[in-house]
């Protein structure tokens, strides 16, 4: 299979409005019958969903949970970038296109990032007339802040919860359609396969989670935006329900997934407390403006951090590297923590911390200034740890956080399966080996309110569909497969849990194929994999039935989907004999100890293909060419 | 620490639920309510036996999905917290629980401890919004609003939709939901077109999803994660009476 | 949004009393008037400790203009039966808006006043009814003098459970309106968060007051301070 990204010829900065002016559009009166099927109601989902039923397409929009206001991007904390300069700090959005493809590591599309850089502006005007409730300056105006080690301010937020107003914002624009009859939502249901028919995507498998029906749904363009994989480690910073399944499934029906073990880890995150820990909290990364990180000088110095005099503590990033001090990207800021950890310097229970400590903060600015600025964190913090942040420093720890691999995608981010769209989190497109902070939300929105609603117009105006028949050999085979899988499932009857596999797997894939990975590491990773899922599918116990609510068995379907996905990922990581971003190998490394990229032979985007079950996925490379931001070693000294 | 845990068991609405005892042994004070479920959920899958439902998924406190009453208090002890933020260590060694769902008819139980809460999505499509289409915004700063309203907006905003509101209150009314939507967008001049379409509607449907009538007395707010205070819903009843008064009625307009 | 997708084109007050909020705005506003006139009534009362020749004047002048007494009490009675049946309706309501009970609940955000509105209400109710019956009718009075008000509160009050009752009533209505007073801006939509402590304070203050108001003229005909 040879990979198209349809990426527009000429300048760069001209690229979307030459792409747009070569779709063919709908007729506006055609529009309604049309049916798009959007799975997810996230930021990219309940946009896309919403914008499509603004214009007039018919949609029906799918969620797992019981509202398409739960998805996970409500959680969110920091904020969205965009190249607005409002500050007069001299940003732009050729500023904030080269910050994204650097971050990224130069592993990313640059007409795809170029875009995204574009589509920022706009979408904080759409926000703001939805009525976001960005933070204001006291004249009136938005406010602005600079986020994750960027050098102007051009992140906009909502206090900490710049993520939920977003959601929340969408969400409401697709219920506003939902009432105008224009959108169907289908909550608490789960797509458990897509339909492909004469090689298009045309519906998908669903199972009501409530009811366990399974039905399908047929349309003439299918969006997956499900969001992330993260759950794969299964401790991380993710909702619980987030899951690879939609994706996954879409994988075996030939989509190609890209960059499967491009994922970043979010370097201030609390601490594991215990083997019953369900999921990992995340602190925003602002609190690295003011805390400083340090460890004990010595091994197992195990006296309270107030007792660790200055000369016996290590406050390492800041000695490595001295003008980016704790502001170092996540990459290399979660990469140090675990090194330290590794020496056996780390602290609290099990090792696995570093301090965040405010005491020089406090001294200097006073407990009330660090109360207006992070209260709320810091009320979190004692809220789960039981220790006052405020006079003890805080333990933080790496933890999983996004993933910037998914399922490949071209220019108009239609995957390698004709009608099938893939949106935000899912897809792999923008953000390269590694994700700059507030950079997620805006990659949601831009596919989501920008830029499906003019590809999937122009997918449906190019091409001639036929109707389908429900009876058809391959919607009957995609449901006798769903069902064949829920039966198996159900009849192991075997003695361990899911989530006791679900947590034996994570450790594994943390282990080899998280924050630094090695050739040997990766090979044994495969094969611990394959022979825990052997065991899942002889010893798995999914209690209950399938005739109603049974969380066991939504469960026990995402985890079987992440064993092989999480197989995937450590084949591309041993294939990939580089370090870039949030792949760090340590084999490829520089004598200081940073990631060090191999241009010559991975500039590439590594897509692999499914070739049928016991068969390994084949490799597919789409050559990355650098135009216009060249590649150069990223350096935070 | 140990734990005696009663928990209500519903198969689906149209069975009949009792409540079902159970120990559990090994709390760690550390451990999430819902974890502490977990644990148990774990072992009871381990027997062969059918694990608790419950509603969960961010466990961060901001997704709005948990919550179910504990002793008679929705999500728990602890003010401002949701129960997947509220900690074990807020109990006493050897301490009963009940574990009840939130109940109103407004929302149906789907099972144990998971109820429906999508009447409050339709409280949201019936106004909840800004009729703003994709495309059509001007320059996010052409339109200033001051930081102490956007500030009392976000206050409102806040607002996770978990139904601790509903089901704390004695009438079971949705008024503070509600009430937080409205205020929200009724303090934003974004919204000022639609104010007055936008309370009479939401509230009407308010009304016909069978949430009962508010009275003010504060059980709400006192449950409220998000401490939404209570003068929102103040500002629910003076939109919507303006509203009616503002609205066309038949013949009119 | 539009108008019409919810069945908004009816009539607007009929629309209003059917909404639970438009009950509460009219519970609000009649509660208010019946206050202002709980107010008044206390202040008329207290003329009691100026002697009967000026109690019976102050009697004497509400009664010189009947067709104005009579327009008074039908406000009165019109204030009374909405604020009763806005009630009713309402209560009724929190019936169907939880069927099913919980096991455990466990009040924590409440004042007890406000918790026991459904039954301060209709207890105060009855002692309007034998309020009238005593002293406004005294059918309910077996020393009733016609005309003489201040010889009729002096014989009511002797009995001491007469005084007990009413003192009880009292209490009951300084409850009610310890709620019902801050509630009812609420209830109209006139609240802030800036403004809520003082209203809240202020509504205590007049419960207060109008509670000590009524209760100094039987525990004064019990003292002997009037006879």
């Amino acid at each position: 299979m040879e990979l198209h990204s349809r990426t527009p010829s000429g300048p760069i900065e001209q690229a979307w409005d030459k792409a747009r002016f070569e779709m063919k559009l709908v007729n506006p009166a055609n529009k309604r019958k049309h049916n798009i099927i959007v799975v997810g109601s996230g930021l990219a989902g309940a946009s896309a969903a919403a914008s499509l039923g603004e214009l007039g397409y018919g949609v029906q929009c799918f969620c797992f949970q019981d509202s398409p206001r739960r998805a996970h991007s409500i959680a969110a904390q920091g904020g969205i970038n965009a190249a607005k300069n409002y500050p007069n700090d001299g940003d732009s959005v050729y500023r904030l296109f080269y910050d994204t493809v650097k971050g990224g590591d130069f592993r990313s599309r640059e007409a795809n990032v170029y875009r995204l850089a574009q589509i920022s502006v706009s979408i904080i005007d759409q926000c703001v007339a939805q009525g976001v409730p960005f933070a204001r300056e006291y004249g009136g105006t938005l406010a602005n802040r600079s986020f994750g080690g960027a050098q102007v301010s051009r992140t906009f937020y909502a206090r900490g919860q710049t993520g939920q107003q977003l959601l929340l914002g969408a969400y409401q624009a697709l219920e506003r359609q939902i009432d105008a009859g224009r959108v169907a939502m289908f909550p608490r249901t789960e797509m458990l396969d897509l339909i492909v028919i004469d090689g298009r995507a045309r519906g998908i498998v669903a199972r009501n989670l409530v009811t366990g029906q399974i039905t399908t749904y047929l349309g003439d363009a299918v969006v997956l935006a499900t969001g992330g994989y993260g759950n794969v480690y299964y401790l991380s910073t993710n909702a619980k329900g987030s899951n690879a399944t939609a994706i996954w499934r879409a994988y075996k029906r030939g989509a190609l997934f890209a960059n499967p073990c491009f994922t970043q880890i979010h370097p201030t995150c609390i601490p594991v407390s215990g083997d019953y820990q369900s999921k990992l909290t995340l602190m925003s990364e602002s609190l690295r403006n003011d805390g400083r990180i340090w460890v004990p000088k010595t091994k197992g110095d195990k006296r309270p951090p107030n007792q660790i005099p200055a000369e016996d503590r290590d406050y390492y990033l800041e000695r490595r590297y001295p003008s980016f001090g704790n502001l170092v990207p996540r990459d290399v800021a979660s990469r140090n923590a675990k090194n330290v950890c590794d020496e056996g310097r780390g602290v609290g229970p099990g090792g696995l911390g570093v301090y965040l400590d405010f005491a020089d903060a406090i001294r200097r600015l006073g407990e009330k200034v660090i109360r207006e600025r992070y209260g709320n964190l810091f009320d979190m913090y004692e809220r789960i740890t039981d220790e006052n942040p405020y006079k003890v420093p805080m333990r933080i720890y790496p933890a999983i956080h996004y993933t910037m691999g998914g399922l490949w995608v071209d220019y108009q981010l239609m995957s390698t399966i004709p009608g099938l769209f893939v949106g935000g989190e899912a897809n792999f497109s923008d953000h390269g080996a590694n994700r700059l902070g507030a950079s997620a939300l805006m990659q949601g929105l831009s596919d989501g309110y920008f830029i499906l609603p003019y590809t999937i117009g122009n997918y449906l105006a190019d091409n001639k569909l036929n109707s389908v028949e429900e009876s058809s050999s391959e919607i009957r085979g995609a449901v006798a497969g769903v069902e064949n899988n829920i039966q198996k499932l159900l009849s192991i009857n075997g003695k361990r849990t899911v989530d006791s596999f679900h947590r034996e797997l994570g450790k594994v894939v943390w282990e080899y194929c998280g924050m630094a990975r090695t050739a040997a590491g990766l090979k044994h990773a495969i094969e611990r994999i394959r022979e825990l899922r052997e065991e899942f599918w002889q010893d798995v116990n999914v209690p209950g039935s399938d005739a109603d609510l049974n969380q066991s068995l939504e469960r026990a379907g995402r985890v079987a989907d992440f064993f092989e996905l999480a197989e995937l990922m450590c084949i591309d990581g041993l294939h990939r004999n580089e370090s870039c971003g949030g792949h760090f190998r340590e084999e490829h490394q520089t004598p200081e100890g940073e990631a060090l990229r191999d241009d010559e032979h991975f500039s590439y985007v590594a897509a692999w293909e499914y070739r049928g079950p016991g068969n390994p996925p084949e490799l597919q490379k789409e050559p990355l060419a650098f135009e216009y931001v060249h590649p150069s070693q990223r350096s935070y000294k | 620490m140990r734990l005696i845990l009663r928990i209500w068991r519903q198969k689906n609405r149209n069975t009949k639920g009792k409540f079902a005892r159970y120990e559990v042994n090994d709390v760690n004070p550390d451990m999430s309510m819902l974890e502490c479920l977990d644990v148990l959920n774990e072992d009871l899958a381990r027997r062969g036996k059918e694990p608790v439902a419950f509603e969960h998924d961010c466990r961060e406190g901001i997704c709005g999905s948990c919550g179910f009453m504990i002793n008679g208090v929705a999500h728990g002890p602890l003010s401002g917290t949701t129960v997947c933020q509220l900690t074990m260590r807020h109990f006493k060694d050897g301490e009963e629980l009940i574990l009840e769902p939130w109940r109103a008819r407004a929302f149906p139980l789907v099972k144990d401890l998971a109820v429906d809460r999508n009447a409050f999505d339709r409280i949201i499509a019936a106004g909840g919004y800004i009729s703003i289409s994709t495309g059509s915004a001007p320059d996010g700063n052409a339109i200033p609003v001051s930081k102490e309203r956007a500030d009392a907006a976000m206050d409102a905003a806040q607002c996770i939709g978990c139904g601790a509101c509903v089901a704390a209150c004695p009438n079971a009314s949705a008024s503070l939901f509600t009430g937080a939507k409205i205020t929200h967008l009724g303090l934003l001049p974004q919204g000022q077109p639609e104010r007055d379409l936008r309370a009479v509607r939401m509230v009407t449907q308010m009304n016909l999803e069978q949430f009962g009538q508010c009275t003010n007395i504060g059980e709400c707010v006192a449950v409220c994660p998000k401490l939404i205070p209570i003068e929102v819903i103040g500002r629910m009843n003076h939109d919507y009476i303006a509203g009616s008064m503002r609205e066309p009625e038949a013949g009119e307009a | 949004m539009s108008s019409i997708a919810i069945g908004l084109r009816e009539n607007k007050a009929v629309r209003l009393w059917d909404s639970t909020n438009g009950k509460k705005a009219v519970m609000a506003v009649s509660g208010f008037i019946l206050f202002l006139f709980v107010l008044g009534h206390m202040l008329g009362n207290l003329q009691v400790f100026e002697g009967p020749a000026q109690f019976n004047r102050y009697a004497q002048l509400l009664r010189t203009l009947p067709e104005g007494l009579w327009a008074v009490r039908i406000i009165l009675l019109i204030m009374v039966v909405l604020h009763i049946v806005a009630a009713v309706q309402l209560a009724l309501r929190k019936r169907t808006a939880r069927p099913i009970g919980y096991a455990k609940r466990k009040p924590i955000g409440s004042t007890y006043a406000s918790r026991t509105m459904y039954w301060s209400g209709p207890i105060i109710f009855a002692f309007i009814v034998y309020h009238l019956l005593d002293l406004t009718s005294g059918n309910l009075n077996p020393n009733f003098i016609e005309g003489d008000v201040y010889h009729n509160v002096i014989a009511s009050f002797s009995n001491p459970f007469v005084s007990a009752w009413y003192i009880f009533a009292m209490v009951l209505l300084a409850f009610h309106l310890r709620h019902g007073l801050w509630s009812m801006f609420n209830s109209l939509g006139l609240t802030h968060p800036r403004y809520t402590p003082a209203l809240r304070r202020a509504a205590t203050f007049f419960a207060v007051v109008i509670f000590l108001g009524f209760i100094s003229v039987p525990i004064g005909v019990l003292t002997g301070i009037v006879k």
